[in-house]
């Protein structure tokens, strides 16, 4: 594992970035370091979470997403739309101006990421039905997912081996598209419109399936952009959308658990809460659940980092929009499909991203080591010296991430601030 | 070789409980330990952390890590264990309504560290304190 200057799907602009603290401190994994001047990312320990770009007060850090232009590439052209895009919209009282907006903007087709999601939640059932591990945790966030991978091995077993409402939608979307489009089948572009980094990640590289599911994801904020140009010109929206209620309530924390309708859950939001639940879950203090929810962003899909609007005006939204859906449900009977279509083809690797050495005596000498640099450290993690906290910079030290011969730079010195004497 | 490893459990303090046991873990994956063996002793740690809590007004948890197993010491000077053997038994619990309340007590804490063990000891005397050895080893 070395420093790198790029993070999963996110970009660092060196010219930008003036070296602050903010990123490094509030990143969940810890891979994030300051070295001469700039931000440096351990890659391995990046889960595409995408706290770092929305903390950063110099916009240092951008989002990797496609190009709108890139649909132009294909001849038929898809958009897979998440639920999350129609909250971001004020007075919206109809779904389906959204998505007729997009076929204005260039799509042949759209397909609506939350009626998969309502498919999934009957698969959860299932499984939950024949799962012999409780509690199940989802693994809809592609943040969390990878937190788990990347740390918490021992909570890998718990894990529901669901495909993403995303990926079903994406698989359905190219069969449909190769049934009625007419075209070869390089000719069709499949792309998703993203609320955040991870999910982009996730589906460029492809969780749970041999070969990623489709050709470019785009970001909420740049296609509500478009959308808002062409919208208010649409007199009679075409009916497109076939969601319920259940669907549509995915994009916000705790949606996913109603659909499941299981007395014992727990859905909980913002990385903070979900590394506490994580660790709880590791010492068996949440054993009597069945069902865990976690979304790395506050408020859930809706609080993702590229959308536009704040999380809480958008759930306010989406429950208002909930109310206005038709009370449909879509069902796996509606889809002639065999259960294994929503499972995971491939279990995802597991990362070692924390792992000090293999051989267990050299790890041995490496932690002893670690502790005792860290013992003489001023243990107030002020972040000067470029790690995230002063047991980071000992761990920095033993694997070779700072120079040896830097030395801590605020072991003489406390923080005082200065008192005003008059005050 | 070994690390030694010390950790202070405060009394009466459910939400802290637990905060020895992420110091352990986070080590022991460091050293890449079996997932399965840290979960055996997040478990242990963690039950012993809360009961700790609830019985003895804290303790110290005492935890040295050798390359093939970790020896974890929970020491108290709390009330002591009258009948061992009957603490051990599953479901039985001396602990409070109040704690039952909170999803605690529900007489599975020593049996759950029983198990999560290799070996586990338990020294107590009424009235002196309580202290329990568990051993954990490593599979790989």
């Amino acid at each position: 594992m070395e420093l790198v200057n790029k993070l999963h799907t996110v970009s660092l602009d060196p010219e930008k970035c003036k070296g602050c603290l903010t990123c490094m401190r509030r990143c969940p994994t810890e891979a994030i370091r300051v070295r001469n001047g700039k931000a440096m990312v351990l890659y391995e320990r990046c889960i595409s979470c995408g706290e770092c770009v929305r903390l950063c007060p110099h916009n240092a850090k951008k989002v990797q997403y496609d190009d709108f232009s890139t649909i132009n590439n294909y001849k038929y052209k898809v958009a897979l739309v998440p639920p999350t895009l129609y909250t971001q919209f004020n007075n919206l009282k109809d779904v389906n101006y959204v998505l007729t907006g997009l076929l204005e903007l260039g799509f042949d087709s759209v397909m609506e990421v939350a009626q998969s999601a309502e498919y999934i939640t009957e698969t959860t059932k299932k499984e939950l039905r024949k799962s012999k591990k409780m509690p199940l945790i989802s693994t809809a966030c592609p943040a969390v997912l990878d937190l788990i991978l990347v740390r918490y091995h021992n909570l890998v077993d718990n894990l529901l081996k669901v495909l993403a409402p995303v990926d079903i939608t994406a698989k359905l979307a190219r069969e449909r598209a190769e049934e009625v489009s007419g075209y070869k089948k390089e000719d069709i572009g499949i792309f998703f419109i993203s609320p955040c980094p991870a999910k982009i990640y996730a589906l460029k590289t492809g969780i749970g399936v041999t070969k990623p599911l489709v050709d470019g994801v785009l970001s909420v904020g740049e296609v509500y952009f478009k959308l808002l140009d062409v919208m208010n010109n649409i007199a009679e929206p075409k009916k497109l959308s076939k969601i319920g209620p259940r669907g549509i309530q995915w994009a916000s924390s705790g949606g996913e658990s109603q659909g499941v309708k299981r007395e014992k859950y727990l859905a909980c939001d913002g990385m903070e809460n979900v590394v506490n639940v994580l660790n709880q879950l590791e010492d068996g203090k949440l054993n009597d659940l069945e069902f865990i929810e976690l979304n790395a962003c506050v408020g859930g899909c809706i609080g993702g980092v590229l959308n536009v609007e704040n999380p809480f005006v958008a759930r306010a939204r989406l429950l208002n929009l909930k109310n206005e859906l038709p009370p449909n449900i879509n069902h796996l009977s509606d889809v002639d499909k065999d259960d294994s279509y929503y499972l995971w083809q491939v279990n995802p690797d597991l990362q070692d991203a924390y792992k000090l050495a293999d051989d267990r005596m050299e790890a041995m000498e490496m932690l002893s080591e670690i502790d005792k640099i860290y013992k003489n450290l001023p243990q107030i993690d002020c972040g000067k010296c470029g790690s995230p906290s002063c047991r980071a910079f000992a761990e920095d030290k033993v694997k070779g991430y700072v120079d040896k011969n830097y030395n801590c730079p605020q072991l003489e010195d406390k923080i005082i601030g200065n008192v005003n004497e008059n005050y | 070789m070994s690390i030694k490893l010390e950790y202070d459990v405060l009394g009466e303090n459910f939400s802290t409980a637990g905060s020895a046991s992420d110091s352990v873990k986070s080590q022991l994956k460091m050293l890449g330990i079996n997932s399965n063996d840290i979960r055996r002793v997040a478990i242990a740690m963690y039950e012993g952390e809360i009961n700790m809590v609830i019985h003895a007004g804290g303790g110290k948890a005492k935890v040295e890590i050798y390359p093939d197993k970790v020896v974890i010491v929970l020491e108290d000077n709390g009330p002591g264990i009258k009948d061992i053997d009957l603490a051990m038994k599953e479901g039985y619990s001396t602990a409070s309504d109040d704690v039952r309340n909170l999803g605690f007590g529900a007489g599975m804490g020593l049996p759950n560290m029983k198990k999560c063990s290799n070996s586990m000891d338990i020294k107590s005397t009424v009235g002196v304190g309580t202290t329990i050895t568990m051993t954990i080893n490593f599979t790989n």
